[in-house]
């Protein structure tokens, strides 16, 4: 029913040209393969529950969330630095998160227990990727934009951190504005995802508001600390030892 | 003597190999057509961009100073300054007094004004104060006075004559102009070309 009502959008937007048609099929078939995919894996993974297949589990979705890191950029960093600066920042943020709710938090048995360990790394993770995407693609940006005010600084004996610090500020505030933003508005302009569908389940409202409240500080910590390890060593990659600013090491 | 800048077989991708002995209290005075490579050497001099060769100061070589130390003692006034922030005393760290700015012909106002509203030669002339305030003991300047007017060109020429005499500065002045360069009295002038070569 539901592709039903996807189904007749499309065939709306292809009589009114807006030439989203195909791109929108083409996403709604992805998303149900996708998760017909993960549901099959969470099934395995989770009947096997050891802690091999977790982290294997938790590295793939690391590596492909770095991969999305990478994609979202317009400069991004040349060589092993483009995908190793986003994937090291989630991994330093989202899996300390994720540990620390595992292991103080909701402490289940045993802590890496799937049913707990993946959807809570996923929220996380999903967000967190956003955040450093968000922060770096900021960040580099402005460094192409403002390279001679970059160099100005430098020129008059400033550091390179010191030169590169606003352009940290507003990757970081770039990459914190969504979680924030959502934040502000969660309950009141949208029900968050994880607390409808636990709503639509037949759990308890408090019980889901519970949750949801600890999951949003949670996803907030990660994206928050994702994005300031991206910033800062972004920002300290965009210059040599020297402390010269080597733009040529962005495409 | 150690002489205040030594600059051995510098090259950069687009030019040198280049190489000089700049005294205390002297100047040298670098000409040569455009795309010969001035304003890069003066860049590769002052460690923005990378280079093969020997740089000291004092006898001392650039690599033994952290690099922020050394751009606070090699001053580079490239021929277009930047401003970062959009009011001209936020480029200040100890705001210049008002006799710094008489000296180069600007009211005390000028630090209060956005950069935007600034004529170039304003901005020119605030760039160099800029660099003034931390003291360096060599002055690389990029065509200081291309956008002044005779009268601000010839006190840019008296206040770096006095910086040369009264505090030992030893300056690399980039210019065109023949008579501006007789007016200033180099201990050497360098021409830079598609070969690279030092005169007098």
């Amino acid at each position: 029913m539901a592709a039903c009502l996807v189904l007749g959008l499309a065939g709306l937007t292809w009589r009114l040209r807006v030439g989203t048609s195909r791109a929108m099929l083409v996403a709604a078939l992805r998303t149900t393969l996708q998760l017909l995919l993960v549901g099959w894996v969470l099934r395995f993974v989770f009947a096997q529950a050891r802690p091999l297949w977790v982290g294997g589990m938790a590295l793939t979705m690391l590596l492909v969330a770095g991969h999305e890191v990478l994609a979202r950029q317009r400069h991004r960093f040349r060589g092993w630095w483009g995908y190793g600066l986003g994937t090291v920042s989630m991994f330093v943020s989202s899996f300390s998160v994720t540990a620390l709710a595992l292991l103080v938090l909701l402490m289940p048995q045993p802590w890496y227990d799937p049913r707990y360990a993946i959807p809570l790394l996923g929220m996380i993770l999903g967000n967190t990727m956003n955040g450093v995407a968000l922060a770096l693609d900021r960040l580099t940006t402005e460094a192409r934009q403002r390279a001679g005010q970059i160099e100005a600084q430098l020129l008059l004996g400033r550091t390179a951190g010191e030169a590169v610090r606003e352009l940290r500020v507003l990757g970081m505030r770039t990459g914190l504005m969504p979680m924030i933003n959502a934040m502000a508005t969660a309950g009141i302009v949208s029900l968050p995802g994880m607390m409808t569908g636990q709503i639509l389940a037949g759990n308890p409202p408090m019980e889901a508001v519970k949750y949801q409240i600890l999951i949003m500080f949670l996803i907030t910590t990660g994206t928050g600390f994702g994005a300031l390890v991206s910033v800062w060593w972004g920002g300290r990659q965009l210059f040599d030892e020297r402390e010269r600013l080597r733009l040529e090491r962005l495409t | 003597m150690i002489p205040r800048l030594e600059v051995r077989d510098l090259r950069g991708p687009y030019f040198g190999p280049v190489g000089f002995l700049l005294p205390a209290g002297g100047l040298v005075f670098v000409r040569g057509p455009s795309g010969a490579g001035k304003s890069r050497m003066l860049r590769a001099i002052v460690d923005l961009d990378p280079s093969e060769g020997v740089v000291l100061l004092d006898g001392r070589p650039r690599e033994s100073f952290p690099p922020h130390v050394w751009r606070r003692l090699v001053g580079l006034l490239p021929a277009e300054p930047q401003w970062w922030a959009d009011r001209a005393a936020d480029h200040f760290d100890r705001q210049p007094s008002g006799e710094a700015l008489a000296a180069l012909g600007l009211e005390p106002e000028v630090l209060q004004r956005p950069v935007a509203g600034l004529s170039s030669g304003e901005r020119q002339r605030l760039a160099l104060l800029r660099l003034l305030a931390n003291r360096p003991r060599v002055l690389l300047l990029d065509e200081p006075t291309a956008n002044l007017d005779a009268a601000n060109t010839r006190r840019v020429e008296q206040l770096i004559e006095a910086l040369r005499t009264k505090q030992g500065v030893g300056v690399v002045w980039v210019g065109h102009q023949t008579d501006q360069m007789e007016r200033l009295h180099p201990d050497r002038v360098l021409e830079l070309a598609a070969a690279t070569r030092s005169v007098a």
